[in-house]
């Protein structure tokens, strides 16, 4: 059994920690969340010419062709920098989006261009409060145009092009939905951006008003599509979120040897200890449910729908706590504007909620594993 | 990243599932899979014959401590093997719980510091089942504070007499030997006064008591010295050294890695697949789900946890105290998990006996079990300070008994 990355990733995963630590540190983070920037364009170009960017999409799309498990370590990663950029929505959720469901031509057309950082994507999936179900969009498709509002939209403000999910029938079931591909620059859509709980990360509103687009995938399969895609996504983005939680937990760490109370260092009282300990199991148990993630995303298995349930709700609960427990060892400190602990906070929020709610994945995994114990 | 073995491991894979299949206890299968959390019981068949039987045979063919050494009745297998071995035998591994203390830790602690004449007598029945070892530590004043036993050893000519009482001794009612720690030196701090010996639990003057525990059974006992004599002979490493042999045999313990770690978890899944609710079968209920989904994770986690380790393992690296959280996870959930079980049940959960209680009171049983999980083998507490200080380097505890001599420390509270 190796039930772990290998030597050529892992050294990947310090070539990106590096230059992470180099590109992003919390102050390039701090520009976006005051609002100085929309996102980071210097970062993105690095990340870009890094071949980050297109570790997942293959040569002949302009990436680097290296796979899935390469593309897991740098989410870690990029989740450990709280990398102010719209790399998620863009590759995870629209360039897997193009490679499971493209056309040889959308695929030529976009591909190459996220690679290279010259395109944003994103996916309008969500329509205001609620989990993602086929009765919840209303946004409708209509001689090939689109009308409806969809948020919030990651990174929707700042996209060149939108995967959105439409309405083409009326039966309130699954088949009524289908997918397509806008270009946002083309005219027809607006787009708001809106405030949120990690400002370090766009969300927009966008309104489409007769906005023209093209079918992305067979029509009425868009909510197996979007099932696929948004199985893979949590497995990439539940990898941010454990290396979130894993750098809150160093973080809690480092301030608990460091700081003195009551004449001995806070990490030496054993509430603070075990504080620390619990985060420790979190991380550990989120790390594993997502390698499992990972090995079934990368080899395609059977067992994604049920491994990629388990890494997100692993990978959202052990972000949460570590980022919470984190700013509560910082105590007064952990409250100001000026400790990062906030910025933790922040994204553990925000991405918990980036794909639906904690419930919906729980039902999710339910389901599933009921299925496969049924088979 | 991949769940597939060497070739090597293949090879041995294959021999001990062969061997497995042709002669493990098959008529037992069905009621060792259903028990739970160390609840073993077998219809119309003693537990102990049975587990003695199943070993002996393993032992003839060199199955019974892969790991060990070929000379003291093992076949050298690495660490890997031992693994693949445990998950080979699966659910007759159950029937070997009794086998565990002796040779999880007294054996390694003989293999380490007893004379090569001893390891060759004792070690291959120890292996092979037909003596049974305890591993004599705790003690009433000691808990988690190990180092704070009483047990007094005192030099009379060539043996050792000892006075005290050891408590929480697992099997002691059926063991034919034990290793033991004892104070020498009441004059220097606490873990610089210890010696290790072992001993014939026959011997004069040693005075077993089960202990009725809080769920009724008596697994546990006390142990009572009364002038027993220990020859030097028997000695394990050197006088005033026994906190440091101590630490080699809880060591071992981690290399047990690949056995399951008991969760409650498939049992809960199932009994709510089963179980109708007002609305319909429990699984279909929101809140029942959402309950089952975080224990799911949690289960899977410590799953996925292992299958690192052991990857660890295959590489042939030492497993390390991160490995502290198979326990600390699994025994709060089992708890949990149990509690909840009962709660599904309504009024009706309070029934424990086998006719009246769903899935015949598999999780009331659980239910009084599980805090002996808890503290057994390190408490929570106790595991969280080892993840806190040796995973995470946090400072140790302020000890303020660590320089002074033993007999100055205070032994009561508010005295």
């Amino acid at each position: 059994m190796n039930f772990d990355f290998s030597d050529d990733q892992k050294q990947l995963r310090d070539q990106a920690r590096r230059f992470l630590a180099e590109k992003c540190p919390p102050k390039a983070v701090r520009a976006v969340l005051e609002g100085k920037a929309d996102y980071d364009r210097d970062l993105w170009k690095g990340l870009a010419e890094m071949g980050f960017l297109g570790v997942a999409i293959p040569e002949e799309y302009g990436g680097t062709g290296a796979g899935h498990l390469e593309l897991c370590v740098i989410a870690e990663e990029l989740g450990r920098a709280l990398a102010p950029v719209p790399f998620s929505s863009t590759v995870y959720l629209a360039a897997e989006a193009l490679l499971l469901a493209g056309s040889e031509e959308q695929k030529q057309k976009w591909l190459p261009k996220i690679s290279s950082g010259e395109a944003i994507g994103t996916l309008a999936l969500f329509e205001g409060t609620g989990n993602p179900s086929p009765a919840a969009v209303k946004l409708a498709v209509s001689n090939g145009t689109l009308t409806g509002t969809k948020k919030p939209v990651a990174d929707g403000a700042i996209a060149d092009f939108a995967i959105v999910a439409a309405r083409s029938g009326n039966s309130g079931r699954e088949a009524d939905i289908s997918l397509f591909l806008v270009d946002l620059k083309a005219g027809g859509v607006t787009a708001k951006p809106l405030q949120n709980v990690d400002p370090s990360r766009q969300q927009a509103e966008l309104t489409f008003a007769g906005a023209k687009a093209e079918p992305l995938g067979a029509a009425n399969e868009g909510w197996s599509i979007l099932s696929r895609v948004m199985d893979r996504a949590a497995v990439l983005i539940a990898f941010e979120q454990v290396g979130g939680a894993d750098r809150a937990l160093e973080m809690g760490r480092d301030y608990a040897l460091d700081r003195i109370a009551f004449g001995r260092p806070i990490g030496s009282f054993q509430a603070v200890k075990h504080i620390l300990a619990d985060m420790y199991v979190s991380a550990t148990l989120a790390r594993s449910n997502c390698y499992y993630g990972a090995w079934a995303l990368s080899t395609d298995a059977g067992e994604l729908s049920e491994a990629a349930a388990a890494a997100r709700i692993s990978a959202t609960q052990a972000f949460q706590h570590c980022a919470k427990q984190n700013i509560q060892v910082h105590g007064g400190m952990g409250f100001t504007w000026e400790f990062d602990c906030h910025l933790y906070y922040r994204r553990s929020n925000a991405l918990a909620l980036s794909l639906g709610s904690q419930s919906y994945w729980e039902d999710q995994l339910i389901d599933r594993m009921r299925k496969k114990n049924a088979a | 990243m991949n769940f597939d073995d060497t070739p090597q491991e293949a090879e041995f894979r294959a021999q001990a599932r062969a061997w497995i299949d042709a002669n493990a206890p098959k008529q037992y299968e069905e009621e060792l899979r259903k028990a739970s959390l160390g609840r073993v019981v077998l219809k119309g068949a003693n537990i102990l014959e049975v587990a003695k039987a199943w070993q002996k045979k393993k032992a003839d063919a060199g199955w019974a401590v892969p790991h060990w050494p070929k000379e003291y009745g093992g076949r050298g297998a690495s660490p890997i093997e031992r693994v693949i071995w445990q998950q080979e035998e699966g659910v007759f591994g159950k029937l070997t719980a009794m086998f565990i203390i002796g040779q999880g830790m007294c054996g390694p602690t003989m293999m380490a510091y007893a004379s090569e004449e001893q390891k060759r007598h004792y070690l291959p029945p120890l292996g092979s089942g037909e003596k049974v070892w305890c591993q004599l530590f705790s003690e009433p004043a000691g808990g988690s504070d190990v180092a704070g036993l009483r047990t007094r050893a005192e030099k009379d000519g060539n043996d050792w007499v000892i006075n005290g009482q050891k408590i929480w001794t697992s099997g002691a009612h059926y063991s034919d030997y034990g290793i033991l720690i004892t104070r020498t030196d009441p004059t220097v701090p606490k873990h610089k006064g210890l010696t290790m010996f072992f001993l014939d639990m026959k011997s004069k003057g040693v005075e077993i008591k089960p202990i009725k525990q809080a769920n009724g059974n008596s697994d546990f006992n006390e142990v009572y010295f009364t002038d027993v004599r220990i020859p030097d002979s028997q000695r394990l490493g050197n006088i005033g050294d026994g906190w440091n042999v101590s630490l080699t045999t809880l060591m071992n313990e981690r290399m047990s890695i690949g056995a399951n770690v008991a969760t409650g978890f498939p049992e809960l899944f199932e009994f709510c697949s089963s179980l109708m609710l007002d609305g319909g079968p429990a699984i279909e209920d929101r809140a029942v789900r959402s309950k089952l989904a975080n224990w799911a994770v949690r289960a899977s986690g410590l799953r996925y946890t292992s299958f690192r380790a052991i990857s660890a393992l295959s590489r042939g690296e030492r497993p390390g105290p991160e490995n502290s959280i198979g326990k600390l996870v699994a025994g709060s959930m089992i708890q949990d998990v149990a509690m909840y079980a009962l709660d599904l049940q309504g009024a009706g959960g309070v029934l424990s006996g086998p006719e009246d209680a769903e899935v015949a009171g598999k999780f009331q049983a659980m239910l009084l079990r599980s805090p002996a999980t808890r503290v057994e083998g390190g408490t929570d507490e106790i595991l969280r300070n080892i993840i806190a200080e040796r995973v995470l380097g946090l400072p140790g505890d302020i000890r303020v008994d660590k320089d002074v001599p033993f007999n100055q420390i205070p032994t009561r509270g508010r005295a």
